[in-house]
C-alpha cells in the first residue's frame, strides 16, 4: 500500500515537472514553429502543432525588411565595445578597492554601490541632453560610452581580487614587479573565472538592450538588432506573424547557443548580484 | 600616512636625518599614495559623468521649462512642473498602474518563485535541467519576449484564444481591453522573471545549514511549521533582497509597454518609465519628463536607502 502512495506521488511529481517544463519550453517552440509557416496556415484554426509546408523564405524576408546586417554589426560593436571599455575601467578600479587601503575607500565604494542599484531608465534624459550637447546622439558613442564603467563589474572583480592569497603579491613584489604589472599579469589570470561570469553578463545585457538604442538614435545606420526586430510589427496590411517570428529566432539564437555552450556561468553571472 | 608616523614616533632619530630621508622618499612616496586614485580615476570619471552629474542635472531641469526641439531655451518656473504633475489625472493613472503592476508582478512572482524553489531544490539531475529551463527566459531579448506573448495573446489567431476556444471557454480579449491588458503585462513579466527570482531561493535555500533541520525532525517537527519558523526566517534576507530588486526592476518597465501597447488602451498600461519617455521624447515636455523622472528617482532611491539601512544592519548582527 505504502508503495503505491510512494510510486503514485512520485508520477504525479513528474507530471507537474513536465508542466513546468511545458510552460517555459513551448513558447519558445511555438515561436520556432510560426517562423516557418505560411500565413495562411498561420491564420488556420484549429492551429498546426507542425509547418504542413516549411517556408524557409520567411527568414530571407525578415533579414532583407531592413539593414539587417548592418543591425547585427552594430549590436556586436556596442556589446563588444562596452566589454573592452568596462574591463580596462573595472580591473584598476577593483584593484585598488581590493588592495590598497587609502583614505575615502569606503566612501568611493558606497557611491560604486549606489550607481548598482539606481538604473539608467531614471536619467536617461539629461545624459541624452548631455550626449546631444557633445553632438554625440545618434552614433554609436551615444551607445557604448554611458556604460564604459560597470558598477557590477567593479563590484565583482573586487571580491574576485580580495580572494588572491597575499603570499603571491608579496613575492611578485620581491621579483621588483611593479604594481601596474601584477594587476594584469597576475591578478587578472587569477580572476579569470570571474572575467568569464562579468562577460557574459555584460555581453547578453546589451546585446537585448531596446531602452538606450531607441532613446539615443533614429537612423538605421546605428541602430541594433533589438530595434531592427521590434519594427517588423510595423508592416502594414496584418501582421505577418510568420516573418515577425523569424526575426525574433534571428535576435534570439546566439544567445541560446551561448546559453547551451556556457549555461553554468551563466546561471552564476546572474545570480551573483544576490552576494 | 603610516609612514611618516612611524619615522617620526622612532626614538633616538635625530630630526635633520629624517627630513633628509623624507625629502628623498618624498616623490616615490606621493605616487604611491595617489596609486589607488589614479587607478580609480577611469571609472569614477564614467561615473561622474553619467551618473552622478545627471542625477544633478534632472533635479534642475525638472525646475525648468524646456523641450528637446531648443535645448538653448531654458525658462526657470520652479514647482510649476510637479504643480502640472499633480493635477494630471494620466499621471495619477500612470503611477496607479505602475504600483498595481508592481504589487501584482512582485506578490506572484516572488510568491510563485518560492514555492517552484522548494520544490525544485534537489539534487537530482533533472531538477537542474528543470530550472535552467525555468530560468531561460530571463536571458532573452524583453523584445522577442514581448513579441512572442503579442502573437500568443492575438484576439484572432493567437494561442491562448485557440486553446481557451478547445476547451470551450469564450475568447479572451487580453491586450485589446483596458480591464485586461495590465494583467497581460503583468503575465509576461511574471514568466520573464520568475526563473531568475527561483535560483536565488534556491541558492538561498542552500546555504541554510542542514543541522537546523535535522534537530526539527528530531523534534518531529511538522512541514509547515518548519517552513514558518525555520526555512522563512532563514530566509528572510533572500527575501527582503528579491523584493528591493523586483520592486526597482518593476518600476522600470518599459520595454513590454513600448512594443505590446503604447500604453493603451486608454492609458491602462502606461506607467511611470513609458510615461516619461512619452513626455520627454514624443510630445517634447521636457519639464514635465524630468519632473516625472525626479519622482521615480526619489521611489528608487528609498528603496536603496532601505536596502543599505537593512543590509547594514545585518552586518552588525553577524
Amino acid at each position: 500500500m505504502y508503495r503505491v502512495v510512494l510510486a503514485s506521488r512520485k508520477t504525479v511529481e513528474w507530471i507537474g515537472l513536465l508542466i513546468v517544463a511545458f510552460l517555459f519550453v513551448f513558447p519558445f517552440l511555438w515561436m520556432a514553429s510560426t517562423a516557418f509557416k505560411t500565413m495562411p496556415e498561420v491564420r488556420q484554426f484549429p492551429p498546426t502543432l507542425l509547418p504542413e509546408t516549411w517556408e524557409w523564405s520567411n527568414f530571407a524576408q525578415a533579414w532583407e525588411s531592413g539593414p539587417f546586417l548592418m543591425y547585427t554589426w552594430n549590436s556586436i560593436l556596442v556589446a563588444v565595445g562596452i566589454l573592452i571599455l568596462q574591463f580596462l575601467t573595472a580591473v584598476p578600479a577593483a584593484y585598488a578597492f581590493a588592495r590598497y587601503k587609502f583614505p575615502g575607500r569606503n566612501l568611493l565604494f558606497g557611491l560604486v554601490l549606489i550607481v548598482l542599484m539606481i538604473p539608467g531608465q531614471v536619467i536617461f534624459l539629461p545624459i541624452y541632453v548631455q550626449l546631444s550637447g557633445w553632438g554625440l546622439v545618434n552614433t554609436l558613442w551615444s551607445l557604448i560610452l554611458p556604460y564604459a564603467a560597470s558598477a557590477f563589474g567593479i563590484f565583482l572583480l573586487r571580491q574576485a581580487f580580495m580572494q588572491v592569497p597575499d603570499e603571491v603579491i608579496e613575492a611578485a613584489r620581491l621579483d621588483n614587479a611593479s604594481e601596474w604589472k601584477i594587476m594584469w599579469t597576475i591578478m587578472v589570470p587569477m580572476a579569470k573565472p570571474v572575467l568569464v561570469t562579468f562577460g557574459l553578463f555584460s555581453f547578453i545585457y546589451h546585446w537585448n538592450d531596446y531602452f538606450w538604442p531607441l532613446i539615443m538614435t533614429n537612423s538605421d545606420e546605428v541602430r541594433t538588432l533589438p530595434i531592427g526586430i521590434s519594427s517588423l510589427h510595423m508592416s502594414d496590411g496584418g501582421t505577418l506573424w510568420n516573418v515577425m517570428m523569424a526575426g525574433n529566432m534571428i535576435l534570439i539564437l546566439p544567445i541560446l547557443v551561448i546559453f547551451f555552450v556556457a549555461q553554468r556561468h551563466i546561471i552564476k553571472a546572474f545570480i551573483y548580484q544576490s552576494k | 600616512m603610516r609612514k611618516a608616523a612611524t619615522v617620526q614616533e622612532l626614538p633616538g632619530v635625530s630630526q635633520s636625518k629624517t627630513e633628509v630621508r623624507s625629502q628623498a622618499f618624498a616623490w616615490s612616496d606621493l605616487a604611491s599614495r595617489l596609486r589607488p586614485y589614479l587607478y580609480l580615476a577611469p571609472a569614477l570619471i564614467c561615473f561622474v559623468l553619467f551618473f552622478f552629474y545627471p542625477i544633478g542635472s534632472i533635479i534642475y531641469l525638472s525646475f525648468q521649462d524646456w523641450s528637446l526641439i531648443n535645448l538653448e531655451q531654458m525658462e526657470w518656473v520652479g514647482l510649476q512642473n510637479y504643480q502640472d504633475l499633480m493635477k494630471d489625472g494620466d499621471f495619477h493613472q500612470v503611477l496607479g498602474n505602475t504600483a498595481v503592476f508592481t504589487i501584482a508582478t512582485v506578490g506572484i512572482g516572488l510568491t510563485l518563485s518560492f514555492l517552484l524553489a522548494l520544490w525544485l531544490n534537489k539534487k537530482a539531475k533533472v531538477y537542474g535541467i528543470i530550472q535552467a529551463t525555468v530560468f531561460s527566459p530571463h536571458i532573452i531579448s524583453l523584445v522577442s519576449v514581448s513579441m512572442l506573448w503579442m502573437w500568443l495573446m492575438d484576439p484572432q489567431f493567437g494561442l491562448l484564444n485557440a486553446g481557451l476556444e478547445a476547451v470551450g471557454l469564450p475568447a479572451y480579449t487580453w491586450l485589446t481591453d483596458p480591464k485586461s491588458s495590465l494583467l497581460s503585462l503583468i503575465i509576461v513579466s511574471i514568466w520573464k522573471g520568475v526563473g531568475y527570482n527561483t535560483l536565488i531561493f534556491i541558492a538561498g535555500l542552500q546555504s541554510i545549514p542542514g543541522d537546523i533541520y535535522e534537530a526539527a525532525a528530531l523534534d518531529q517537527s511538522p512541514w509547515w511549521r518548519t517552513l514558518r519558523r525555520i526555512t522563512i526566517p532563514m530566509l528572510s534576507p533572500t527575501i527582503f533582497f528579491l523584493l528591493i530588486i523586483n520592486t526597482i526592476s518593476s518600476f522600470q518597465a518599459f520595454d513590454t509597454i513600448a512594443i505590446m501597447t503604447q500604453g493603451g488602451p486608454i492609458n491602462s498600461t502606461n506607467m511611470l518609465v513609458y510615461y516619461i519617455y512619452e513626455q520627454g521624447m514624443d510630445f517634447y515636455n521636457g519639464g514635465i519628463a524630468s519632473a516625472a523622472s525626479v519622482i521615480l528617482l526619489i521611489l528608487v532611491g528609498i528603496l536603496t536607502a532601505v536596502h543599505f539601512l537593512v543590509m547594514s544592519k545585518r552586518v552588525h548582527y553577524r
